[in-house]
């Protein structure tokens, strides 16, 4: 789950991580209000979408008055905002954040998240802050310098050291910026997060370390025991049939193709699509069923892979292990009579009964084409949508 | 011989009065599997499936001296069973469940290296020696004994491989799901040194997916300390970058992990590489020139 800019602030507001004043503003006149409580002479109206690249779409404007702080507001309320992040399409613009200026010096890159070789949550920093952390990374990986925390030890002073003197901070900044990373460490273990990002982090023309931006994404699997961060999560900002899915117990993310696959297990769903590209096709969709893929569940897939207009044929991949073959082949059929499916299904069937699985689809009077084996069902769906 | 378990594996399942741990540890025992002992605290003293269940791994392992401990206690609690189990002295530990939150498997991976104790998983099918030992979800009847290892980071995936290699006769040694979480117990280069030192087999399939970098690494294991064959699969060459597909580990993010870098690697280090999943028995096959 994925928190906005304004909400991981007040997160590390509430950590002591220093980060510019800030009110969110939903209306044109709320922002401007919102300029005239922080006072000053400059601001930042920044729109709160759930992608990164919005300073380059558009969603990152400096205002010099009050008019100009509700007029970029009015511009950015209520539109789709298209970075390169976030899809094609856009994602709303509900809320924007108004912001005091900061005079920056220099700009600088934080994130952590879970070192996979070590198993250990890292740090990553880099002195080329404000660009896109994966150029510098494949361009000047000197740039980039990192540390991975031991759980039981905790994050130790050498290693902020390490990343402070990585990044050419002065002594009194070094001293703020280890103060920081140990608030994050608490803050990252604290909220369950899965990624912290800070790009930029700053200093200031007076010498101070400042996070100017915050992402914050919570790990899923930590929710239940985060009622508190639940509360701030926005589906206006999620992918509509994905949250569907989600809430069918299917693991569903859109593609482009035109061939919709429905199968049980996430390793053979990607292989599923895997096999529809090498055979010539285009997948429309991942989607894992799960292990238990009973007929209302198979019906809730049906539902949703044909809401994708672009889908040309269905293509169902079950190996039935636990889970016996003619019940699928049952839950198949029924939810193909109940959905009215208009589009070609192939349907590959293996192991438990699947003999009497293959015969209920045969028997059934639908026109579904059965496939003997995974290359024949490949083969058969993109057929199918050709 | 085989590796990590055998019949003569002695099995306790924690969670085994729960609806998952119940019905997967009546399959287990039907296989063969010898299941001595259930843990699910305050039902201490009472009889699950045929088996005493005890309160604590403390007093299962006291009165059973069991070898494996199957888990499959829900998320919530699943990593604080990890380490109850660990802390028994048990030496493997098969973690089922899926959906532990990461920051818990970082302490459990990091508390586990002060004992001798394996774990395999989380949110993996289990470990499987052909008609000898089944230890978690997998269907027992697509396996045959034979000398083929089996080493996956998918359910469903894993069983395409094994059924193929089951219906050209070759047959497995011993399949282990590694699980597809970012962070977990045993990885492809634990098992690939186990499978080259297993008289037993002749040849492993590996099947890797995309997300980290344990392919890669495995890929210089396997140049350097393998003289058995290798055939490789891995899933995930249409997956679009930075979105999770299914397994919480199987996402390609800052270009790292990506389907197309772990066949590179895997073919640099002279493994033998199908971009079908269907072909991976038949590959298999042809490499032990069968």
């Amino acid at each position: 789950m994925n928190l906005h800019e304004y909400q991981s602030k007040r997160l590390f507001a509430d950590y002591g991580i220093p980060v510019p004043r800030g009110i969110p503003a939903a209306t044109p006149d709320e922002a401007a209000q919102a300029a005239d409580t922080l006072g000053g002479d400059l601001w930042v109206v920044k729109a709160q979408v759930h992608a990164g690249g919005r300073g380059k779409a558009g969603g990152v404007k400096l205002a010099r008055s009050d008019d100009e702080v509700r007029a970029y507001a009015k511009a950015m309320l209520g539109t789709q905002l298209v970075t390169h992040q976030s899809g094609p399409e856009g994602l709303p613009v509900n809320i924007v954040y108004v912001e005091e200026g900061s005079k920056i010096d220099r700009e600088l890159y934080l994130s952590m998240l879970v070192d996979r070789e070590a198993s250990r949550v890292a740090f990553i920093a880099s002195a080329a802050g404000g660009m896109d952390i994966e150029k510098v990374a494949e361009e000047t990986p000197e740039k980039i310098f990192s540390i991975a925390v031991a759980p039981d030890a905790g994050l130790q002073d050498y290693q902020c050291r390490q990343l402070a003197f990585g990044l050419g901070l002065d002594k009194k900044q070094m001293r703020q910026f280890s103060d920081l990373l140990q608030k994050l460490y608490r803050l990252y273990l604290d909220t369950d997060a899965s990624l912290i990002e800070v790009n930029p982090l700053i200093t200031t023309t007076a010498g101070d370390v400042l996070a100017l931006d915050a992402k914050i994404n919570i790990d899923s699997n930590a929710l239940f025991r985060q009622p508190k961060l639940l509360e701030l999560r926005d589906t206006t900002q999620e992918d509509d049939k994905e949250r569907e899915a989600a809430e069918h117990d299917l693991n569903y993310v859109s593609l482009d193709g035109n061939i919709a696959c429905m199968v049980n297990g996430a390793g053979l769903a990607m292989a599923t699509m895997d096999l529809i590209k090498l055979h010539g096709g285009a997948p429309a969709n991942f989607l894992d069923v799960g292990g238990g893929a009973t007929s209302e569940r198979v019906s809730a897939a049906f539902k949703l892979i044909l809401s994708n207009e672009n889908v040309e044929a269905i293509l169902v991949n079950i190996f039935g292990g636990i889970v016996r073959c003619d019940l699928i082949a049952e839950g198949i059929i029924s939810a193909v009579k109940e959905v009215g499916v208009s589009v070609p299904v192939v349907v590959r069937l293996e192991g438990t009964n699947v003999e009497k699985g293959r015969k209920l689809l045969a028997d059934s009077g639908l026109d579904i084409i059965t496939a003997d084996d995974l290359t024949d069902a490949a083969k058969k769906a993109v057929a199918a949508a050709a | 011989m085989s590796i990590l378990v055998n019949k003569k594996s002695k099995i306790i399942c924690q969670g085994i009065t729960g609806s998952q741990g119940s019905f997967h540890t009546e399959q287990c025992i039907d296989y063969g599997s010898k299941v001595v002992a259930g843990v699910t605290p305050g039902r201490g003293g009472s009889e699950h499936l045929g088996v005493p269940v005890f309160n604590t791994m403390q007093d299962a392992m006291r009165e059973t001296a069991a070898d494996v401990s199957m888990i499959y206690v829900p998320a919530p609690f699943a990593a604080d069973a990890i380490l109850e189990a660990a802390d028994s002295g048990v030496q493997l530990v098969v973690c089922i469940t899926e959906g532990i939150p990461v920051n818990d498997m970082v302490r459990v991976k990091s508390a586990l290296r002060d004992y001798d104790c394996r774990l395999i998983g989380p949110n993996c099918p289990g470990i499987i020696t052909p008609g000898e030992c089944k230890i978690g979800i997998m269907p027992g009847f697509i396996h045959k004994k034979g000398r083929i290892g089996v080493i996956s980071r998918s359910g469903t995936l894993t069983y395409e491989a094994v059924y193929q290699t089951t219906i050209n006769g070759l047959g497995q040694s011993t399949c282990v799901g590694i699980g597809g979480d970012p962070v977990r117990g045993m990885n492809f280069i634990d098992c690939l040194e186990l499978f080259q030192a297993d008289d037993d087999t002749d040849g492993v399939i590996m099947v890797g997916e995309i997300g980290g970098t344990d392919e890669e690494a495995a890929a210089a294991f396997i140049h350097e300390h393998m003289s058995k064959p290798v055939v490789a699969y891995i899933a995930g060459v249409t997956a679009p970058p930075g979105k999770r597909m299914g397994h919480a580990g199987a996402i390609v993010a800052g270009g790292k992990g990506t389907a197309k870098a772990k066949f590179a690697a895997l073919e640099e280090a002279g493994v033998a590489t199908v971009h079908s999943p269907a072909e991976l028995g038949s590959k298999m096959a042809e490499v032990l020139g069968n």
